[in-house]
């Protein structure tokens, strides 16, 4: 099975669309939604994970093509710039995915960038800017 | 078994003091008991690492051979307004001014507030030039009407932090009952008690460590951001008659200290210039305090743990900003908020910190190897904070 992290952009006129029933029904597509922002009448934005056998996610990208959705890989990543990092811990109870942790001994706090939804809650917490997001061109 | 300060410091000079840290007291305590640790133990050094919005910097700017009067004008450094209602070069830079025309909250936006004050001061300190832009109305004795300049800190006669108001003794702990998100200098907090901010070192802290001022007082040396300074007088909204738990700490925010140093001293590791999402700027403050072990009354102060030290919940959505509604939802240990959740009205509450208690840590280490090191001599206070303990025993 392949797992990926996309980000769909949809034009206006197919928010109305139950596009993620359509993958699960019609695709058999695993499909987590990690963040979306979508309001009838406007552009929509989901960053999804995908899973499935390589030929079914394939289909899928293929239909989401046929409605004009944009789909990209994720391309922003978040990094944890751990020099100007206190431990001070006002991240971690902001992160969803606890990809932000502290050590309650040592009070380090980690950052696990598989566990990322690159969902900008530390960038709006952290204090220090010791946090930052990276474009990637993958 | 009193000890005296001069007992303790000629210990110092010939390097023989025992010297531990708050965190550290509390096996020694356990191992030893109270009345064989405290004929041992000379010192206990407390930290504290935490954003401290009362605090700003001094500046006197060297003249030029044609002078100046910034007094009655106005200065900025790097677009942060400085305060210049003082003598002909004298300005202060408060840690949360910010430049005009700033991206501030507005547009249903919260602000990022990227630079203010504690960036100017915390520039400075690194070593790095800002640009001052000054103008005056001009006088006989001072006629330069303009001056516009980049200066660092060679380029002044002094430089110094005074803070009116560092190291609170005990905090709240904020969260919020409403339905929406808010922004606030206890952080973001989620609606309906989706998270709980502290910030306190608890246990390290310096003022819950000397919970009646009985060794910190006004002159007392202590370590500030890197540099030898000093309690100059209480702090600002100091209050010794905050209730009190039977160990004598307080239960709500207390005592406080103005703090004094000499910006040349300190160091970047030790003050940050920090920016809180929808509130403002501010410095975070390293202070480190020693405390004398004159007696074993004060080595069970500074022996408290974490468990016996208990702060109030407060809602930040309205009670602390209208003052309606429950005044407190309820008491936690500083244990259970470093444990990572709390519980508040049959709620778990996840916990996170704005004090940095691995740098409140660091700070309690650093002071104790100089103590040892004989780089640091500790001080009789020359007048106590009002409320202190001494007061009652000298009278």
């Amino acid at each position: 099975m392949k797992q990926t992290k996309l980000v769909f952009i949809f034009p206006e006129d197919t928010v109305e669309e139950p596009v993620t029933y359509n993958l699960i029904a019609d695709y058999g597509v695993r499909v987590n939604i990690l963040r979306a922002s979508i309001d009838p009448g406007k552009q929509g934005r989901m960053v999804v994970e995908l899973g499935g056998e390589e030929i079914q996610i394939s289909q899928a990208l293929n239909y989401l093509e046929s409605l004009g959705v944009v789909v990209a890989p994720l391309a922003q990543k978040i990094r944890h710039l751990e020099d100007r990092c206190t431990g001070c811990t006002a991240c971690v109870p902001h992160c969803p995915t606890r990809a932000l942790d502290v050590d309650r001994d040592s009070w380090k706090v980690s950052f696990d960038s598989e566990k990322c939804i690159v969902c900008f809650s530390c960038l709006e917490t952290c204090v220090y800017h010791a946090m930052s997001v990276e474009e990637q061109f993958a | 078994m009193a000890k005296t300060i001069e007992e303790i410091n000629a210990k110092i000079r010939s390097g023989k003091v025992v010297v531990f840290t708050a965190e550290e007291i509390i096996e020694v305590v356990r191992e030893k008991g109270i009345k064989q640790a405290a004929r041992e133990v000379d010192v206990v050094t407390t930290g504290t690492f935490s954003p401290m919005c009362s605090s700003g910097a001094f500046f006197n700017i060297k003249q030029q051979k044609l002078k100046m009067k910034f007094g009655g004008g106005f200065a900025t450094l790097n677009g942060v307004p400085a305060y210049a209602g003082l003598a002909a070069a004298d300005i202060y830079v408060g840690a949360t001014a910010i430049p005009d025309g700033d991206p501030r909250n507005g547009n249903g936006r919260p602000g990022k507030f990227r630079y203010g004050g504690a960036h100017v001061i915390e520039d400075l300190v690194a070593g790095k030039k800002v640009l001052l832009k000054s103008g005056a109305y001009g006088t006989d004795c001072y006629p330069l009407k303009a001056r516009e300049q980049t200066i660092g800190l060679e380029d002044m006669n002094d430089a110094f932090l005074f803070n009116p108001r560092n190291c609170y003794q005990n905090y709240n702990v904020a969260v919020n009952l409403s339905d929406k998100p808010i922004y606030t200098y206890m952080g973001k907090l989620k609606p309906k008690l989706g998270n709980a901010y502290y910030c306190s070192a608890g246990q390290l802290s310096p003022l819950l460590n000397d919970p009646y001022f009985r060794t910190i007082g006004i002159g007392t040396r202590v370590f500030f951001c890197g540099a030898e300074g000093y309690v100059a007088w209480p702090g600002t909204q100091h209050n010794p008659t905050a209730p009190r738990l039977e160990n004598g700490t307080p239960q709500t925010p207390a005592g406080t200290i103005a703090l004094i140093g000499d910006m040349r001293q300190m160091s970047g590791e030790w003050l940050r210039a920090v920016s809180f999402t929808g509130y403002g700027v501010t410095l975070s403050v390293a202070v480190g305090v020693p405390i004398p072990i004159i007696d074993e009354d004060m080595l069970r102060s500074v022996s408290v743990t974490d468990d016996q030290l208990k702060a109030p919940v407060v809602d930040y959505s309205e009670y602390y900003p209208l003052g309606q509604g429950e005044a407190k939802l309820g008491e936690v240990t500083y244990q259970a908020l470093k444990s990572g959740s709390i519980r508040i009205k049959d709620q778990k509450v996840p916990t996170g910190s704005f004090s940095s208690y691995a740098l409140a840590r660091k700070v309690a280490h650093h002071l104790k190897q100089v103590i040892e090191d004989g780089d640091f001599l500790l001080t009789q206070f020359q007048a106590p904070l009002p409320g202190a303990a001494t007061e009652k025993e000298a009278a």
